[in-house]
């Protein structure tokens, strides 16, 4: 199949979906996205069994804030798909279902993304932290977390931000 | 049987994250029973450098001196992926010669990052003239790195479309010296290793995994193609003319240690033809596009420089 292919396969399943730059994206709604994953794993034309990554955007003022996108590979077929999920900024923290139980890989894009944006994911076995320290205040890539700016949890050291040093 | 009074219980030790056999800074809890591992709770994260959230504050143009260093073994790499990417967003692309360098660095990259491989599991199998040989022929290759971008590792060298810049007089000759050297000594590897027994010992049926687990752990690149999956993206979905060029995607069954030594040598060899095959393309022409050319939207900064709460 190729991408316009894939795209047409793909929308006698789900309502939206759009193709750009020769990549097929699907938005799911949050409590669609685990049956979502499953059909696209194990439908025998789609056999999408790869979760390469799993991130993360924040867009505050916004609803929905957060959007999720998980990357699916096929190697069978050789091809590639993306599912987005909105999140909405109440509440907070925003929850979702873990795609753990489909995908293995998941265990620690999921513990990443909930690192960075605060995003749980239920049914998760083990979410924890995975790249800053346990006892970390916020989550880093949430766009309102200053970079620095702020007294740094570094001997209380103080570090202009970036956009306030003249570059 | 009479109860020989054996404790069965397991016995919990920290590893790391400062510890002579953890590459990086990496730390592991191990659950141990006697000498066998039953579990193992790695803890990464002590590398971690806020790579994205720096980016935020940049522009397109400066991301690349930040994601050279995500990996410090494989930085061309690093700076080509983030470079297509933002091409791709603009819709240009970069000029025949910067495609044909880029290809060469990277392969040339990935005979360093290879070795150094090679090197250390070497070094951890006792095999300590491995490290030595495979660390001085890594240093040959950062010697040309150092000649073509200036600096031996994180070269930002690849730019949003095209190079920094163009290479210096001299570096083909460099490179074709070190193609005339490198085959031999891939071969004296092969021949060190291969076939010794305690290499075989360490390696052979160690480790297995099978394809179905890769799938499912998200496991790719030599360690997939060694339990016989054929996926290579440079086959799969070529980028910077890859489709172009005439090489072999090397694989292997058995899915354990040994399979996957032998799958990268075998990339090395691989690489040395594609980077031949650059050699006999590179034609004088612009190595990068004019700034003008280059379709930033409204400005060059990023979102983050526009947007404010």
């Amino acid at each position: 199949m190729d991408t316009p292919a894939l795209a047409q396969r793909l929308a006698q399943r789900f309502p939206e979906v759009l193709e750009a730059r020769g990549e097929v994206t699907i938005t799911v709604e949050a409590d669609e996205l685990a049956q979502a994953l499953l059909h696209l794993r194990d439908e025998p034309d789609l056999s999408f069994r790869f979760l390469s990554d799993v991130t993360c955007t924040d867009w505050p003022g916004l609803d929905p804030r957060y959007w999720l996108a998980y990357h699916l590979l096929s190697t069978e077929h050789r091809q590639r798909v993306r599912v987005k999920v909105g999140l909405p900024p109440e509440p907070d923290p925003p929850r979702v279902a873990s795609a753990v139980p489909l995908f293995p890989t998941a265990n620690w894009l999921e513990r990443e993304v909930f690192d960075f944006y605060g995003v749980v994911f239920e049914g998760h076995p083990d979410l924890r932290r995975i790249e800053m320290p346990e006892d970390w205040v916020g989550h880093p890539l949430r766009k309102d977390h200053p970079l620095a700016g702020v007294n740094t949890q570094y001997k209380g050291a103080f570090i202009p931000p970036p956009d306030r040093r003249g570059l | 049987m009479e109860d020989l009074g054996l404790r069965e219980e397991t016995m919990i030790i920290n590893m790391g994250p400062q510890h002579p056999s953890t590459h990086g800074v990496l730390r592991m809890v191990l659950a141990l029973d006697g000498e066998y591992v039953v579990s193992c709770r790695p803890v990464i994260g002590y590398l971690h450098t806020g790579i994205e959230k720096n980016t935020e504050y940049r522009t397109w143009q400066q991301g690349v001196t930040f994601v050279t260093r995500a990996d410090y073994l494989s930085p061309f790499f690093n700076e080509t992926a983030y470079c297509l990417a933002v091409e791709r967003l603009l819709g240009i692309e970069a000029p025949p010669r910067a495609q044909v360098i880029r290809v060469m660095v990277m392969e040339l990259n990935r005979i360093a990052s290879h070795l150094v491989w090679l090197a250390t599991t070497g070094l951890e199998l006792g095999a300590i003239s491995m490290m030595l040989y495979g660390l001085r022929e890594r240093e040959e290759i950062l010697r040309i790195f150092e000649m073509v971008t200036g600096l031996r590792l994180n070269h930002a060298y690849v730019r949003v479309g095209g190079l920094s810049m163009d290479l210096p007089d001299g570096a083909v000759d460099r490179v074709r010296a070190f193609l005339k050297l490198m085959p031999g000594r891939i071969h004296e590897y092969q021949e060190l290793l291969s076939g010794s027994p305690i290499w075989r010992q360490r390696t052979v049926g160690i480790g297995s995994v099978s394809p179905e687990d890769m799938l499912a752990l998200g496991v790719t690149g030599p360690m997939m193609r060694a339990a016989g999956v054929s996926w290579d993206l440079r086959k799969e979905e070529p980028y910077c003319g890859y489709e172009t060029y005439d090489f072999e995607v090397p694989l292997r069954e058995a899915g354990d240690c040994f399979a996957r030594y032998e799958v990268r040598l075998e990339e090395m060899r691989q690489s040395l033809r594609i980077v031949e095959q650059c050699l006999d393309r590179l034609t004088p022409g612009p190595w990068v596009r004019t700034a003008s050319a280059i379709p930033w939207s409204t400005s060059s900064t990023s979102w983050r420089s526009r947007w404010r709460p």
